[in-house]
């Protein structure tokens, strides 16, 4: 028989790992837990989807990370990435909670990937998904399921009413509006990178250049309906995490594959034909995140890796062919770049090539605004090649100021007893800007535990 | 569907694969992708190299509907299956790969004529007559030996010819110690270790990880070896012993017969199970009925064994005997134009990897 809907301890609204890890943990409890998820079930899961590995302190080696990554280690690291912008007793939740992560992922039945294959980049801070972040959604909703949890899959939850300190009612809309009045509510929806409006009201034309990496159902409706009510808000409006991606990658849903990794290998080029930053300035995998936030202020948000067949040969695989010519002036023309004013920026590059002159120097152009400071190697063998490249956008910067417990504060002090919030949709307590890898999904697990026992415990008192 | 397609589609797939990664701790598939971006050639060892476990279909956060719309599972197996076309000798084998049930019917019935004309031609010469015991009765050992050997034969030389131009199209460029590289494959081999997936087990029907098809595997190759033990054991009673045909319950040839019967009906029967109430998303329909069709032979084969062994002092043995050589017959014929191929094909596979790893770590 189906519960009715109407009768609930805890509503979860969203469907990604926070969720799922708030929805296992409410219901281990003994609460009756229904979880809302927006998406269709093919496309559940969020931008958990997307996830590859997760950032967890572990004070020995395990099977699935070398070494030790104390808690006090994790948290510097993460001050640092902020700039001291982090909440430190969030913080402190955190890096303790993700020493139980791993654990609890097994005996949810999560695969993560054992080290000693040697397939994995040697790393003691995160720990890899075996599969990736589908499996880990495909093995959480299966436990959800297996422990009774009611699933609802295109269901927008809408209309939040905040009246004394309490979140009374939400509409579920599915085919028809039907109000809801749960016990208590976790918001685990994530932040707003899918909405178009919400971009542009913060970024204005630019946001029109921006291709969504992840799900396009985090529009965040939610989360502005209540800032509107009253929640108080944390982090920046205008901030975003921006990663430089193939221009012609699909509007959403792209994922980890639309990065595009040769830019040491070459120069890259605004619409004008000029270069702007310095290709071989930062070789190391945060190049991606630089990259994408120039790229957000160039004019039409648009730029050009061109390698010539070196620098091709050089470079990872990527998703797209790149767009090819046999001379660079042809080149141009095809990008729609004044094919004269390339040349000029080629002439001054290569006119400012150093050759190594010792035994482990590199190439370098300097003496020209901007230097290529590494792999400053001459475009000269042809055919040459151009990437079209873009901001892609992984997640927004605002969220709900959340208290150490995950309650949802209010713009005029206080908090919403029965209303807490867990995942991207509160990262910004955290990481208000900069990020760390591995970082969203040990949010999502770690403060959707804590929303979830915290909820029941509300529930039962 | 042009002869390009499975190769441009997989090739499309893999290269995605080499770029995201994630399911690199799955199988040496992706391993070997990382290292050497897929060319045409290396594609055909790809394939092979796959065992179907569907880890990486369940796991991808590009699989269909995603408008990358990879399905690697598919698409191997399309292409282990345009790979079986390309290298089938005769050429005119292609159609029994491509119409395997109509490849069924047509070795059933060709079968059961040769069969038939085996007994007549037994009867009017009176061929039978110095051994006027049980099965032989019906048709002299002789026949019957030739209605097995015949087949067998011709399948023996048309399985080396395909596995040998797919081993030269796939083998390392100095190839040494290839003795002990199948030393060091046998037990991958003989465990099916590619068949626990990524160590959790396979998706063998939907989501949840499974270990059923491998141990469908193992019981149908115990059930195959117990066969061969029968028939070995009983050619030792004949020849060596002296001892004719039917043999007593408890004797060795009926033991294994029975064991090996009973293990190739079940294995048989599960697998079709899995085939037909499994998720047909990462399948490809023309890899899939060829296995369905291998199933269903060897359960005929089977079946009709035991069939015989219980009816064999009935009136209706001579129909049963007829029934189940016909059904051997089949299955001895169809051997270079059936699944039965993949076997092959996949220790190649494997002794390939084992070649090309110990060079790498030998340099």
């Amino acid at each position: 028989m189906r519960r009715q809907c109407t009768d609930i301890d805890v509503l979860v609204i969203g469907g990604g790992a926070a969720a799922l890890a708030a929805a296992i943990e409410a219901r281990r409890i003994g609460c009756s837990v229904l979880l809302a998820e927006r998406a269709p079930c093919h496309l559940r899961g969020g931008n958990t989807r997307h996830a590859r590995n997760l950032r967890l302190a572990h004070l020995a080696p395990t099977p699935f990370s070398p070494g030790a990554y104390p808690p006090a280690t994790f948290w510097s690291e993460l001050q640092r990435a902020t700039q001291n912008t982090a909440d430190p007793l969030l913080g402190q939740r955190l890096v303790e909670g993700s020493l139980a992560i791993a654990d609890w992922l097994q005996g949810a039945g999560v695969p993560l990937q054992p080290i000693a294959g040697h397939r994995l980049p040697e790393s003691q801070r995160t720990v890899f998904l075996l599969g990736g972040g589908k499996t880990l959604v495909q093995r959480l909703y299966a436990h959800a399921k297996h422990l009774g949890i009611e699933i609802r899959y295109e269901t927008e939850v809408t209309d939040p009413l905040l009246t004394g300190g309490r979140l009374l009612e939400v509409c579920c809309r599915k085919a028809e509006y039907k109000q809801l009045r749960p016990r208590a509510v976790i918001a685990c929806c994530g932040g707003a990178q899918a909405n178009r409006a919400w971009l542009a009201r913060h970024w204005g034309e630019a946001a029109d250049g921006f291709i969504n990496r992840g799900s396009p159902w985090v529009t965040g409706e939610f989360l502005a309906a209540l800032l509107e009510q009253g929640a108080q808000a944390v982090g920046d409006p205008r901030g975003a995490y921006l990663v430089a991606v193939d221009g012609r990658s699909p509007a959403d849903d792209g994922g980890i594959v639309t990065r595009i990794r040769g830019i040491p290998e070459g120069i890259v080029v605004d619409q004008e034909g000029r270069r702007r930053e310095d290709e071989g300035g930062d070789t190391a995998s945060t190049r991606y995140a630089l990259w994408g936030r120039r790229l957000a202020d160039w004019p039409r948000q648009i730029g050009y890796l061109l390698l010539d067949a070196r620098g091709l040969r050089a470079a990872p695989p990527a998703l797209y062919p790149p767009i090819s010519a046999a001379t660079l002036g042809e080149l141009a023309i095809q990008l729609g770049i004044d094919p004269e004013a390339l040349r000029l920026t080629l002439d001054a590059y290569h006119a400012a090539i150093r050759p190594p002159r010792a035994p482990g120097d590199d190439w370098q152009a300097l003496g020209l605004l901007p230097p290529k400071t590494r792999r400053a190697y001459p475009l000269v063998e042809p055919p040459f090649h151009a990437y079209p490249l873009r901001p892609g956008i992984t997640f927004t910067a605002q969220g709900l100021a959340v208290g150490p417990d995950t309650r949802v504060r209010l713009a005029n002090g206080g908090v919403v007893e029965n209303l807490f919030a867990a995942g991207m949709i509160m990262a910004p307590n955290l990481i208000p800007q900069g990020y760390l890898s591995g970082l969203a999904l040990t949010i999502g697990l770690v403060f959707g535990r804590i929303a979830g026992s915290e909820a029941a415990r509300y529930v039962r008192c | 569907m042009s002869v390009a397609k499975p190769f441009s589609e997989a090739q499309r797939m893999l290269r995605i694969c080499a770029i995201c990664n994630y399911c690199n701790g799955f199988c040496p598939v992706f391993e070997v992708n990382v290292h050497h971006p897929p060319t045409a050639a290396t594609l055909a060892h790809l394939a092979h190299l796959c065992h179907g476990c569907r880890n990486c279909f369940y796991a991808c956060q590009y699989a269909p509907p995603h408008v990358f719309a990879v399905n690697l599972p598919r698409a191997l197996a399309e292409l282990r299956h345009q790979v079986y076309l390309d290298r089938v000798w005769p050429p005119a084998g292609r159609w029994l790969l491509d119409y395997p049930f109509a490849a069924l019917l047509l070795a059933l019935t060709s079968g059961w004529l040769l069969v038939l004309l085996a007994i007549l031609v037994g009867t009017a010469f009176d061929l039978g007559a110095p051994m006027q015991t049980g099965f032989y009765r019906v048709l002299p050992w002789g026949l019957m030996s030739l209605i097995g050997a015949l087949p067998l034969a011709w399948s023996g030389l048309a399985l080396a010819i395909q596995w040998g131009r797919h081993w030269r199209s796939i083998r390392p460029p100095q190839a040494r110690g290839l003795m002990r590289a199948w030393w060091r494959t046998l037990p991958a081999i003989l465990s099916l270790s590619h068949l626990s997936g990524g160590g959790v087990g396979c998706n063998d029907r939907d989501a949840g990880f499974s270990q059923a098809r491998r141990r469908l595997h193992q019981a149908l190759f115990a059930g195959l070896a117990f066969c061969l033990a029968a028939t070995l054991t009983a050619a030792l009673y004949h020849h060596a012993l002296g001892l004719s045909a039917p043999y007593p319950v408890l004797s060795l040839p009926v033991f294994f017969g029975t064991a090996g019967g009973v293990l190739v009906c079940a294995a048989t029967l599960g697998f079709s199970w899995l085939g037909l109430t499994g998720d047909p998303e990462p399948r490809a329909p023309r890899a899939s009925h060829l296995d369905l069709a291998f199933a269903a032979l060897l359960l005929i084969v089977a079946a009709s064994g035991l069939a015989l062994l219980l009816g064999r002092a009935s009136a209706w043995m001579p129909g049963l005997l007829a029934i189940h050589l016909s059904s051997v017959w089949a299955l001895f014929a169809l051997l270079p134009y059936s699944k039965f191929l993949h076997a092959g094909y996949r220790a190649l596979a494997l002794l390939q990897e084992s070649l090309t790893e110990h060079e790498t770590r030998g340099d």
